[in-house]
């Protein structure tokens, strides 16, 4: 990944960082390269406010999306998406979380 | 959102005793069993939730009602005459606001919500400086407050005081901070519209404004956050040299007549009273903790201990979200039936078809009091489920997706305890104010002890933490039929070895991490009188905690100055205010885990799980029985339902420099950890790179067996997440087969070393 940002905090993913996209689709949890685990240390850091987490519907076999508010007290806010999967729901906030760091989209 | 939740007033009972049941529900009525749980795990990928209802006298349908939690701490003073004599006043007190911004926060009262009369010594809401409330009644309500924010985190000494016959206030707002250009000192004087006899019989309250009763409790609002200290009440206005003089812990001869009450907190650190000091012994009792043994205004720096120089702790730190008992009335109860066989039971409860209708309240069923009924003992973490106690990081804390590497899920458990804090946190939560839990109790619901419940930090797959992971060591035991009693540490505290001596063999849960000192010395004298203990867990014997001397189910815990720690507790708070000890790590007590279990913590990661490797010692022939049915160069544990692998969460390793004994058989190793595992911080003196699993040696769990006195022995997997691996293939697997070969060998009549 870009090892440095700039002191606006601006990110700008290079060539090499968009290799470590694929390497995360094909295994979201568990071992990383140096560079990917980088990156997701930056992803997975963003503040409790607006971020993304999972509510059980089934144990071990549905989720839905949501987000926290970093309030205490606060309800976590539902959002439509479902998975069947955790894969799925990894590389869906894997998406959100880049959209939000260097603005491009990825599209499966 | 839960319909239904429930606590018990114990956690364990023996045959012939009583049990009871406090519940809320929001439906008209539900349904109550007796079951005895076998596994709790609901993942479909595993062995399947068991449990078998037990008749009892309790099955039946009970009247649903909701009962409520009132959270926050504060001193009860109760009603006292001396007050109806007050016609002129001073309240003063040293303070240590921590959250002055949030909202209106009383420091002494003496106030009748229904009359609206009375006197407040407070903070003005939205931080408008110390200010005085005076109520006459029938809407006579004026508040004086001196306009100068006060600072966080700083010691201020304020007072307020009100002469009937001029109608004068005046305020004191003096900060001890020496910061230049704040401006936050304060000496007004004000004239009062009314000034009819202020002061009344109502109940005084420090920290918080009483509002009601309610069944029995006190209610507050208002309530402070921050310390309060040398509490005082005159029965003058006094003046500020007078003022001076009342500061100490001794009434000046010439003020005896003056003062109402002075309060001095250091005194009775360890109970519950809070004592006057004058001769109208207006003592207090604290209500839902507020913790004691805290720097106060005049602390030094010089002393660490509160009982070296008691008098430089007379602070009280009151927390708008303390919680110690939820005092609601008993529904039920169980008589435990005299031939009910010791194990892991639990009082279901249901008020509909769905998840969101049910609740269990988890207990143990001990043995007749004195007796071993098996040879085989399980024992129960309570002192570690309640430092977890309703933890809250997942929602809190940032770098929990960190932690765990992965997305944090949220079961319908946690999401109901997010939003009602008045359940009280964890001793891994901070407090509203951000000051760190040091306190957690029992007498709530506790909606991560219970079966069924995942935990974001139990690993990918089962996401099994603490009590429910510890179901799979009770669902191998039942699996495997082996004759087992279950014990908790609340009797190992109380009773020392005598609670545990009539066992062969003793197991441990998945994550024994929380040890009083009455706890280690029993489980050490086990051990050294031929006692067997197999740890089964990781990252045990860590921690040092107290319980409280006089307050049933509530443990402490002081993060001092080393180990991972969810907050660190201030420069001089180290000590247990329950017993006087020196808190924190163990091995910063002399005692590291490595001296009990043979191993102790080493690394930590939440991601996935990994396998252990057989070391040389595995093969040596005086231990091979060990590994029997264990393949050469077989990797051990490369499967689980808690990140799949036996070697995961929390890793210990051996050091024979922290204790480990010289003749410790090294079994196996765990590696492959990913770099989400990173060694343990009280490893670094000077930190550096390469801590990570990918890099670091010190990332692994180490299979630990070595012979102790009088026959007995010890065996370590030094790994949390062990238990879940351990129903692999219906329970064929070398988890479960090493597993077997230890306990049959500890249970039997063999000698442990070939």
């Amino acid at each position: 990944m870009a090892k440095y940002k700039d002191a606006q905090e601006n990110y700008f993913p290079t060539a090499d960082d968009r290799l470590l996209i694929e390497e995360f689709k094909q295994n979201p949890i568990g071992h990383h390269s140096p560079d990917l685990q980088r990156l997701l240390n930056r992803l997975r850091s963003v503040p409790m406010a607006g971020k993304h987490c999972l509510v059980v519907l089934d144990p071990n076999r549905q989720w839905q999306l949501a987000k926290t508010t970093g309030v205490r007290g606060e309800p976590v806010k539902l959002l439509p998406q479902r998975f069947t999967n955790l894969v799925d729901a990894e590389w869906h906030v894997f998406k959100l979380r880049w959209k939000a760091l260097t603005g491009e989209t990825l599209v499966k | 959102m839960m319909k239904i939740t429930a606590y018990a007033d114990q956690v364990s009972v023996a045959p012939g005793e009583t049990i009871n049941f406090m519940v809320n529900c929001v439906s008209k009525s539900f349904k109550a069993d007796i079951v005895k749980l076998i596994c709790g795990d609901t993942n479909p990928d595993g062995p399947g939730y068991k449990e078998k209802v037990i008749r009892t006298a309790v099955s039946g349908t009970y009247k649903g009602r909701r009962q409520r939690i009132h959270a926050g701490s504060f001193v009860e003073i109760g009603n006292a005459e001396v007050f109806n004599r007050l016609q002129s006043f001073t309240l003063q007190a040293f303070i240590w606001p921590t959250t002055p911004e949030k909202g209106r926060q009383t420091v002494i009262s003496n106030w009748s919500h229904v009359e609206q009369s009375g006197a407040q010594l407070i903070i003005e809401a939205d931080n408008g400086g110390v200010g005085l409330t005076l109520g006459a009644g029938k809407g006579k309500v004026q508040t004086f407050a001196t306009g100068k924010p006060l600072l966080t985190q700083e010691w201020y000494f304020i007072a307020a005081s009100f002469d009937a016959k001029t109608k004068t206030i005046q305020l004191i707002q003096e900060p001890l901070h020496t910061h230049v250009g704040c401006n936050d000192q304060a000496r007004q004087t004000r004239i009062a519209k009314f000034g009819k006899s202020p002061l009344h019989n109502y109940l005084v309250t420090l920290g918080a404004q009483f509002l009601r009763h309610d069944k029995g409790r006190i209610v507050c609002q208002h309530h402070y956050n921050g310390k309060i200290d040398s509490p005082r009440i005159a029965s003058r206005a006094l003046d500020l040299s007078e003022m001076e003089a009342l500061k100490r812990n001794v009434v000046p001869s010439a003020l005896t007549d003056d003062v109402v009450a002075a309060w001095d907190f250091s005194v009775d650190i360890t109970g519950t009273c809070v004592r006057d000091i004058t001769e109208n012994r207006l003592h207090g009792e604290i209500v839902n903790l507020p913790a004691r043994g805290m720097t106060g205004w005049n602390w030094s720096g010089d002393e660490m201990s509160w009982r070296h120089q008691p008098e430089q702790y007379g602070a009280i730190h009151f927390h708008d979200d303390d919680l110690y008992d939820a005092g609601w009335e008993v529904d039920f109860s169980l008589v435990v039936p005299k031939k009910l066989k010791s194990g892991l039971y639990a009082a279901r409860l249901r008020c509909g078809d769905d998840g969101d209708s049910e609740d269990y309240v988890p207990f143990a069923i001990l043995p007749p009091r004195g007796t071993a009924t098996s040879k085989i003992c399980f024992l129960l973490p309570t002192g570690s489920y309640m430092a977890y106690a309703n933890e809250h990081m997942a929602v809190d804390v940032p770098i929990a997706q960190l932690l765990s590497g992965r997305l944090l899920e949220h079961d319908r458990q946690d999401i109901y305890r997010h939003e009602h804090r008045e359940y009280g946190a964890s001793c891994y939560d901070t407090h509203s104010d951000g000051s760190g839990i040091c306190y957690s109790s029992r007498l709530r619901p506790i909606l991560n002890m219970r079966p069924k419940c995942r935990a974001w930090i139990g690993g990918k797959g089962s996401a099994l933490w603490q009590f429910n992971a510890d179901t799979h060591i009770i669902a191998w035991l039942e699996a495997l039929g082996y004759e087992y009693d279950v014990v908790t540490d609340e009797e190992l505290h109380r009773d020392g070895l005598a609670a545990i001596a009539g066992y062969d063999a003793v197991l441990s849960s998945s994550h024994p991490e929380y040890q009083s000192r009455q706890m280690w010395d029993a489980m050490d004298a086990y051990q050294q009188t031929g006692g067997r203990l197999m740890y089964l867990g990781g990252n045990g014997w860590y921690w040092r905690i107290a319980y409280h001397s006089e307050l049933p189910g509530v443990m402490e815990v002081r993060r001092a100055e080393g180990g991972i720690r969810a907050w660190e507790a201030r420069t001089g708070e180290y000590y247990h205010s329950f017993t006087g000890e020196y808190g924190g790590l163990w091995r910063r007590n002399g005692r590291a885990p490595q001296r009990i279990v043979g191993t102790g913590f080493s690394a930590q990661g939440f991601d996935i799980s990994s396998y252990y490797a057989r070391k040389p010692d595995s093969y040596k022939k005086e231990i091979r029985w060990i590994m029997d049915g264990v393949g050469k160069n077989e990797r051990i544990g490369d499967f689980g339902l808690v990140g799949g692998g036996a070697a995961g969460l929390e890793l210990d390793r051996a050091d024979t420099s922290l204790g480990t004994p010289p003749g410790a058989y090294i079994l196996a190793s765990s590696e492959k950890h990913t770099d989400i595992y990173l060694v343990v911080c009280e490893e670094l003196l000077i930190n550096y790179p390469g801590l990570g699993g990918h890099e670091s040696p010190m990332v692994r769990a180490d299979m630990v067996f070595y012979p102790t006195s009088n026959g007995g022995g010890l065996f370590a997997t030094s790994s949390i997440a062990w238990s879940g691996s351990l129903s692999h293939n219906s329970y064929e697997n070398n988890v479960s087969q090493i597993t077997k070969n230890v306990l049959d060998r500890f249970i039997g009549k063999k000698p442990l070393l070939d």
